[in-house]
Protein backbone atom coordinates (compact mmCIF):
# COMPACT_ATOMS: atom_id res chain seq x y z
CA UNK A 1 0.00 0.00 0.00
CA UNK A 2 3.15 2.50 0.61
CA UNK A 3 4.76 1.75 -2.57
CA UNK A 4 0.85 2.55 -4.13
CA UNK A 5 0.72 5.77 -2.39
CA UNK A 6 4.07 7.12 -3.58
CA UNK A 7 3.51 6.18 -6.96
CA UNK A 8 0.57 8.00 -7.07
CA UNK A 9 1.84 10.72 -6.13
CA UNK A 10 3.43 10.82 -9.69
CA UNK A 11 0.48 10.26 -11.95
CA UNK A 12 -1.57 13.67 -11.68
CA UNK A 13 2.15 15.99 -12.21
CA UNK A 14 2.80 13.41 -14.86
CA UNK A 15 -0.28 13.41 -17.33
CA UNK A 16 -0.42 17.07 -16.25
CA UNK A 17 3.25 17.48 -18.35
CA UNK A 18 2.42 14.97 -20.89
CA UNK A 19 -0.78 16.61 -21.99
CA UNK A 20 0.86 20.20 -21.95
CA UNK A 21 3.95 19.17 -23.94
CA UNK A 22 1.60 17.28 -26.39
CA UNK A 23 -0.65 20.68 -27.13
CA UNK A 24 2.87 22.67 -27.17
CA UNK A 25 4.20 20.28 -30.10
CA UNK A 26 0.80 20.51 -31.67
CA UNK A 27 0.78 24.48 -31.84
CA UNK A 28 -2.12 24.36 -29.58
CA UNK A 29 -2.64 27.86 -27.47
CA UNK A 30 -2.29 25.83 -24.90
CA UNK A 31 -3.37 28.29 -22.15
CA UNK A 32 -5.70 29.76 -24.02
CA UNK A 33 -7.53 26.45 -24.05
CA UNK A 34 -7.14 25.78 -20.61
CA UNK A 35 -9.11 28.59 -19.84
CA UNK A 36 -11.86 27.56 -22.40
CA UNK A 37 -11.86 24.09 -20.30
CA UNK A 38 -11.78 25.23 -16.81
CA UNK A 39 -15.11 27.48 -17.45
CA UNK A 40 -16.72 24.19 -18.38
CA UNK A 41 -15.84 23.08 -15.41
CA UNK A 42 -16.66 25.79 -13.43
CA UNK A 43 -20.17 25.25 -15.27
CA UNK A 44 -20.13 21.42 -14.67
CA UNK A 45 -19.78 21.98 -10.79
CA UNK A 46 -22.36 24.80 -10.39
CA UNK A 47 -24.73 22.91 -12.66
CA UNK A 48 -24.29 19.83 -9.56
CA UNK A 49 -24.68 22.22 -7.03
CA UNK A 50 -28.19 21.78 -6.04
CA UNK A 51 -28.37 18.30 -6.31
CA UNK A 52 -25.23 17.75 -4.37
CA UNK A 53 -26.91 20.01 -1.64
CA UNK A 54 -30.38 18.30 -2.32
CA UNK A 55 -28.73 14.89 -1.51
CA UNK A 56 -26.23 16.19 1.23
CA UNK A 57 -29.16 17.06 2.88
CA UNK A 58 -30.97 13.81 2.92
CA UNK A 59 -28.41 12.35 4.18
CA UNK A 60 -27.55 14.62 6.73
CA UNK A 61 -31.43 13.88 7.97
CA UNK A 62 -30.64 10.19 8.09
CA UNK A 63 -27.10 10.76 10.11
CA UNK A 64 -28.60 12.93 12.55
CA UNK A 65 -31.72 11.26 13.12
CA UNK A 66 -29.63 8.23 13.94
CA UNK A 67 -31.21 6.31 11.43
CA UNK A 68 -28.02 5.61 9.20
CA UNK A 69 -26.07 4.65 12.42
CA UNK A 70 -29.00 2.52 13.26
CA UNK A 71 -28.88 0.83 10.11
CA UNK A 72 -25.12 0.28 9.83
CA UNK A 73 -24.73 -1.10 13.63
CA UNK A 74 -27.50 -4.00 12.21
CA UNK A 75 -25.78 -4.29 8.87
CA UNK A 76 -22.56 -4.22 10.60
CA UNK A 77 -23.73 -7.89 12.28
CA UNK A 78 -24.24 -9.47 9.08
CA UNK A 79 -21.05 -8.28 7.27
CA UNK A 80 -18.56 -8.56 9.82
CA UNK A 81 -18.75 -11.80 8.95
CA UNK A 82 -17.15 -11.32 5.63
CA UNK A 83 -14.62 -8.77 6.75
CA UNK A 84 -16.78 -5.76 4.96
CA UNK A 85 -17.46 -2.76 6.90
CA UNK A 86 -21.05 -1.61 7.20
CA UNK A 87 -20.91 1.70 6.29
CA UNK A 88 -19.80 0.32 2.87
CA UNK A 89 -22.87 -1.95 2.31
CA UNK A 90 -24.93 1.18 1.75
CA UNK A 91 -23.06 3.35 -0.76
CA UNK A 92 -22.46 -0.52 -2.60
CA UNK A 93 -26.04 -1.05 -2.63
CA UNK A 94 -26.99 3.12 -3.57
CA UNK A 95 -24.22 3.57 -5.93
CA UNK A 96 -25.85 0.86 -8.40
CA UNK A 97 -28.69 3.21 -8.40
CA UNK A 98 -27.53 6.91 -8.13
CA UNK A 99 -24.30 8.26 -8.49
CA UNK A 100 -25.37 11.59 -6.59
CA UNK A 101 -26.85 9.71 -4.10
CA UNK A 102 -24.27 7.44 -3.60
CA UNK A 103 -21.68 10.39 -3.08
CA UNK A 104 -24.24 11.50 -0.51
CA UNK A 105 -23.44 9.02 1.44
CA UNK A 106 -19.46 8.88 0.64
CA UNK A 107 -19.07 12.44 2.04
CA UNK A 108 -20.95 11.37 5.05
CA UNK A 109 -18.37 7.98 5.67
CA UNK A 110 -15.28 10.97 4.81
CA UNK A 111 -17.10 13.04 7.65
CA UNK A 112 -17.85 10.56 10.07
CA UNK A 113 -14.21 8.26 9.70
CA UNK A 114 -12.13 10.63 7.80
CA UNK A 115 -11.00 9.91 3.92
CA UNK A 116 -7.94 8.42 5.48
CA UNK A 117 -9.13 6.00 7.28
CA UNK A 118 -9.32 2.00 6.24
CA UNK A 119 -13.46 2.56 5.41
CA UNK A 120 -12.52 5.88 4.03
CA UNK A 121 -9.88 4.25 1.97
CA UNK A 122 -11.68 1.38 0.87
CA UNK A 123 -14.89 3.85 -0.45
CA UNK A 124 -12.92 5.71 -2.57
CA UNK A 125 -11.51 3.07 -4.39
CA UNK A 126 -14.80 1.92 -4.41
CA UNK A 127 -16.14 4.71 -5.90
CA UNK A 128 -13.62 4.90 -8.51
CA UNK A 129 -13.95 1.64 -9.83
CA UNK A 130 -17.54 1.18 -10.49
CA UNK A 131 -20.61 3.05 -12.43
CA UNK A 132 -23.94 3.51 -11.73
CA UNK A 133 -25.80 -0.02 -13.25
CA UNK A 134 -29.27 0.58 -13.80
CA UNK A 135 -28.79 4.43 -14.63
CA UNK A 136 -26.28 3.49 -17.31
CA UNK A 137 -28.31 1.06 -18.72
CA UNK A 138 -31.50 2.69 -19.06
CA UNK A 139 -30.21 5.66 -20.90
CA UNK A 140 -27.94 3.73 -23.17
CA UNK A 141 -30.70 1.56 -23.95
CA UNK A 142 -33.37 3.86 -24.60
CA UNK A 143 -31.50 5.40 -27.02
CA UNK A 144 -30.58 1.59 -28.90
CA UNK A 145 -34.72 1.32 -28.48
CA UNK A 146 -33.48 -1.94 -26.51
CA UNK A 147 -36.33 -3.62 -24.39
CA UNK A 148 -34.62 -7.29 -23.78
CA UNK A 149 -30.91 -6.69 -22.11
CA UNK A 150 -30.81 -10.26 -22.17
CA UNK A 151 -26.83 -10.93 -19.80
CA UNK A 152 -25.97 -7.43 -19.63
CA UNK A 153 -26.97 -6.57 -15.84
CA UNK A 154 -25.08 -9.89 -15.07
CA UNK A 155 -22.02 -8.91 -16.42
CA UNK A 156 -22.62 -5.53 -14.93
CA UNK A 157 -22.96 -7.31 -11.37
CA UNK A 158 -19.63 -9.41 -12.15
CA UNK A 159 -17.21 -6.16 -12.77
CA UNK A 160 -18.96 -4.54 -9.75
CA UNK A 161 -18.65 -7.15 -7.64
CA UNK A 162 -14.76 -7.80 -8.92
CA UNK A 163 -14.61 -4.12 -7.95
CA UNK A 164 -15.94 -3.93 -4.80
CA UNK A 165 -13.63 -7.08 -3.88
CA UNK A 166 -10.12 -5.77 -5.18
CA UNK A 167 -11.53 -2.64 -2.91
CA UNK A 168 -11.50 -4.15 0.00
CA UNK A 169 -8.61 -6.62 -0.22
CA UNK A 170 -6.55 -3.56 -1.59
CA UNK A 171 -6.42 -1.47 1.50
CA UNK B 1 -35.74 6.70 -8.98
CA UNK B 2 -34.13 9.32 -7.13
CA UNK B 3 -37.83 11.18 -6.39
CA UNK B 4 -38.61 8.01 -4.52
CA UNK B 5 -35.37 7.74 -2.51
CA UNK B 6 -34.61 11.33 -1.88
CA UNK B 7 -38.12 11.40 -0.29
CA UNK B 8 -37.38 8.24 1.55
CA UNK B 9 -34.77 9.40 2.90
CA UNK B 10 -36.00 12.77 3.99
CA UNK B 11 -39.47 11.32 5.61
CA UNK B 12 -37.62 8.52 6.83
CA UNK B 13 -34.76 10.61 8.42
CA UNK B 14 -37.32 13.19 10.64
CA UNK B 15 -39.89 10.21 11.79
CA UNK B 16 -37.23 8.54 12.94
CA UNK B 17 -35.62 11.59 14.57
CA UNK B 18 -38.90 12.80 16.15
CA UNK B 19 -39.16 9.01 17.77
CA UNK B 20 -35.82 8.54 18.74
CA UNK B 21 -35.81 12.22 20.19
CA UNK B 22 -33.36 13.35 18.05
CA UNK B 23 -35.61 16.20 16.01
CA UNK B 24 -33.32 18.96 17.34
CA UNK B 25 -30.08 17.36 15.91
CA UNK B 26 -32.17 17.07 12.67
CA UNK B 27 -33.27 20.41 12.39
CA UNK B 28 -29.26 21.34 12.75
CA UNK B 29 -28.32 18.47 10.43
CA UNK B 30 -30.67 20.02 7.89
CA UNK B 31 -29.14 23.55 7.93
CA UNK B 32 -25.52 22.43 8.20
CA UNK B 33 -25.62 19.99 5.14
CA UNK B 34 -27.04 22.52 3.05
CA UNK B 35 -24.19 24.40 4.14
CA UNK B 36 -21.57 21.99 4.08
CA UNK B 37 -22.80 21.26 0.18
CA UNK B 38 -21.59 24.38 -0.93
CA UNK B 39 -18.02 24.96 0.86
CA UNK B 40 -17.89 21.61 -0.74
CA UNK B 41 -18.25 23.11 -3.89
CA UNK B 42 -16.17 25.55 -3.19
CA UNK B 43 -13.67 22.98 -3.08
CA UNK B 44 -14.31 21.43 -6.11
CA UNK B 45 -14.83 24.34 -8.59
CA UNK B 46 -10.95 24.60 -8.21
CA UNK B 47 -10.27 20.70 -8.43
CA UNK B 48 -12.74 20.04 -11.71
CA UNK B 49 -11.58 23.38 -13.55
CA UNK B 50 -7.88 22.89 -13.50
CA UNK B 51 -8.67 19.09 -14.29
CA UNK B 52 -11.37 19.94 -17.31
CA UNK B 53 -9.15 22.94 -18.37
CA UNK B 54 -6.11 20.24 -18.47
CA UNK B 55 -8.44 17.89 -20.41
CA UNK B 56 -9.32 20.36 -22.67
CA UNK B 57 -5.81 20.85 -24.37
CA UNK B 58 -5.60 17.24 -24.47
CA UNK B 59 -8.99 17.04 -26.42
CA UNK B 60 -7.69 20.34 -29.06
CA UNK B 61 -4.16 18.75 -29.50
CA UNK B 62 -5.53 15.47 -30.90
CA UNK B 63 -4.57 13.35 -28.32
CA UNK B 64 -8.06 12.41 -27.54
CA UNK B 65 -8.31 10.92 -30.69
CA UNK B 66 -4.82 9.55 -31.43
CA UNK B 67 -5.37 7.39 -28.50
CA UNK B 68 -8.73 6.47 -29.71
CA UNK B 69 -6.89 4.92 -32.90
CA UNK B 70 -4.45 3.56 -30.84
CA UNK B 71 -7.07 1.52 -29.08
CA UNK B 72 -8.23 -0.49 -31.93
CA UNK B 73 -6.31 -3.93 -31.96
CA UNK B 74 -8.24 -3.89 -28.42
CA UNK B 75 -11.89 -2.69 -29.88
CA UNK B 76 -11.52 -5.47 -32.94
CA UNK B 77 -10.63 -8.23 -29.72
CA UNK B 78 -13.22 -6.99 -27.86
CA UNK B 79 -16.00 -6.58 -30.90
CA UNK B 80 -14.91 -9.72 -33.52
CA UNK B 81 -17.78 -9.71 -35.28
CA UNK B 82 -18.13 -5.78 -36.29
CA UNK B 83 -17.22 -5.21 -39.55
CA UNK B 84 -13.86 -3.31 -39.85
CA UNK B 85 -14.20 0.76 -40.52
CA UNK B 86 -18.01 0.47 -39.24
CA UNK B 87 -18.44 3.68 -37.25
CA UNK B 88 -19.42 1.78 -34.70
CA UNK B 89 -15.93 1.21 -33.54
CA UNK B 90 -15.04 4.77 -34.02
CA UNK B 91 -17.49 5.60 -31.11
CA UNK B 92 -17.12 2.90 -29.04
CA UNK B 93 -13.30 4.13 -28.91
CA UNK B 94 -14.17 7.62 -28.53
CA UNK B 95 -16.56 6.99 -25.67
CA UNK B 96 -13.72 4.43 -23.82
CA UNK B 97 -11.06 7.01 -24.15
CA UNK B 98 -13.49 9.62 -23.37
CA UNK B 99 -14.24 7.75 -19.72
CA UNK B 100 -10.80 6.76 -19.41
CA UNK B 101 -9.47 10.25 -19.09
CA UNK B 102 -12.89 11.71 -17.05
CA UNK B 103 -14.22 13.28 -19.72
CA UNK B 104 -17.83 12.41 -19.73
CA UNK B 105 -19.36 15.31 -21.08
CA UNK B 106 -17.46 13.74 -23.87
CA UNK B 107 -18.22 10.23 -23.44
CA UNK B 108 -22.09 10.38 -22.88
CA UNK B 109 -22.70 11.63 -26.46
CA UNK B 110 -20.15 9.26 -27.92
CA UNK B 111 -21.58 6.23 -25.91
CA UNK B 112 -25.24 7.04 -27.35
CA UNK B 113 -24.10 7.18 -30.79
CA UNK B 114 -21.64 3.77 -30.43
CA UNK B 115 -25.55 2.40 -29.38
CA UNK B 116 -26.79 3.63 -32.19
CA UNK B 117 -25.00 2.28 -34.49
CA UNK B 118 -24.47 -0.82 -33.34
CA UNK B 119 -28.91 -0.79 -33.48
CA UNK B 120 -28.02 -0.23 -37.38
CA UNK B 121 -25.71 -3.04 -37.49
CA UNK B 122 -28.39 -5.43 -35.48
CA UNK B 123 -30.56 -4.38 -38.04
CA UNK B 124 -28.77 -5.03 -41.09
CA UNK B 125 -28.05 -8.28 -39.84
CA UNK B 126 -31.63 -8.83 -38.99
CA UNK B 127 -32.65 -7.29 -42.68
CA UNK B 128 -34.47 -4.33 -41.41
CA UNK B 129 -35.91 -5.37 -38.46
CA UNK B 130 -35.82 -3.58 -35.45
CA UNK B 131 -35.51 -6.84 -32.42
CA UNK B 132 -35.73 -4.67 -29.18
CA UNK B 133 -33.04 -7.43 -27.90
CA UNK B 134 -30.00 -6.58 -26.83
CA UNK B 135 -27.04 -7.94 -29.63
CA UNK B 136 -23.68 -9.38 -27.62
CA UNK B 137 -21.74 -6.13 -29.09
CA UNK B 138 -24.83 -4.19 -27.07
CA UNK B 139 -24.38 -5.90 -23.72
CA UNK B 140 -20.42 -5.98 -24.35
CA UNK B 141 -19.99 -2.61 -24.92
CA UNK B 142 -22.32 -1.73 -21.77
CA UNK B 143 -20.69 -3.91 -19.62
CA UNK B 144 -17.28 -2.93 -20.32
CA UNK B 145 -18.85 1.00 -19.83
CA UNK B 146 -20.33 0.33 -16.49
CA UNK B 147 -17.31 -1.35 -14.85
CA UNK B 148 -15.64 1.72 -15.34
CA UNK B 149 -12.29 2.41 -16.87
CA UNK B 150 -10.92 5.71 -15.01
CA UNK B 151 -7.37 7.36 -14.97
CA UNK B 152 -8.03 9.44 -12.04
CA UNK B 153 -10.81 9.82 -10.24
CA UNK B 154 -10.74 13.66 -10.17
CA UNK B 155 -14.19 13.65 -7.75
CA UNK B 156 -13.21 11.19 -5.39
CA UNK B 157 -9.88 13.40 -4.92
CA UNK B 158 -11.73 16.52 -4.26
CA UNK B 159 -13.73 15.01 -1.94
CA UNK B 160 -10.83 13.52 0.12
CA UNK B 161 -9.20 16.81 0.31
CA UNK B 162 -12.45 18.66 1.25
CA UNK B 163 -12.95 16.39 4.50
CA UNK B 164 -9.09 16.92 5.08
CA UNK B 165 -6.95 13.71 3.37
CA UNK B 166 -3.52 14.07 4.03
CA UNK B 167 -2.76 12.86 0.71
CA UNK B 168 -6.09 12.95 -1.52
CA UNK B 169 -4.20 11.29 -4.57
CA UNK B 170 -3.02 8.41 -2.59
CA UNK B 171 -5.88 6.55 -3.81
CA UNK B 172 -4.77 7.17 -7.62
CA UNK B 173 -2.95 3.77 -8.47
CA UNK B 174 -5.03 1.35 -5.82
CA UNK B 175 -8.21 3.16 -7.89
CA UNK B 176 -6.70 2.23 -10.98
CA UNK B 177 -5.90 -1.66 -9.91
CA UNK B 178 -9.64 -1.53 -8.72
CA UNK B 179 -10.72 -0.63 -11.91
CA UNK B 180 -8.84 -2.57 -13.99
CA UNK B 181 -9.45 -5.74 -12.50
CA UNK B 182 -13.41 -4.80 -12.40
CA UNK B 183 -13.05 -4.46 -16.34
CA UNK B 184 -11.32 -7.32 -16.26
CA UNK B 185 -13.73 -9.60 -15.10
CA UNK B 186 -16.43 -7.84 -17.27
CA UNK B 187 -14.68 -8.64 -20.46
CA UNK B 188 -13.93 -12.05 -18.88
CA UNK B 189 -17.82 -12.33 -18.27
CA UNK B 190 -18.72 -11.33 -22.08
CA UNK B 191 -16.45 -13.61 -23.75
CA UNK B 192 -17.54 -16.20 -22.07
CA UNK B 193 -21.18 -15.28 -23.22
CA UNK B 194 -20.20 -14.59 -26.49
CA UNK B 195 -18.66 -17.92 -27.04
CA UNK B 196 -21.58 -19.46 -25.59
CA UNK B 197 -24.00 -17.91 -27.96
CA UNK B 198 -22.19 -18.24 -30.97
CA UNK B 199 -22.16 -22.06 -30.51
CA UNK B 200 -25.64 -22.61 -29.99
Amino acid sequence: MQFLIYISAFVIPFVIFYIVLHGLMNKVNVYDVFIEGAKDGLKTVVGIMPTLIGLMVGVGVLRASGFLGFVSEWLGKVTGLVDLPAPLVPVILVRMFSSSAATGLVLDIFKTYGPDSVVGRMTSIMMSCTETIFYTMSVYYMAAKVKKTRWTLAGALVATFAGVVASILLV
Amino acid sequence: MLNYLWAFMMLIGIVYGAVTGNIEAVSNGILDSAVEAVTLCMKMLGIIAMWTGIMHIGEKSGLVDAAAKRLSPLIRFLFPNIPDRHPAKEHIATNMIANFLGLGWAATPAGLKAMESLKELDEERSGGKLSGIASDEMCTFLVINISSLQLIPVNMIAYRSQYGSVNPAAIVVPALIATTISTVAGIVFCKIKCRKNFHE
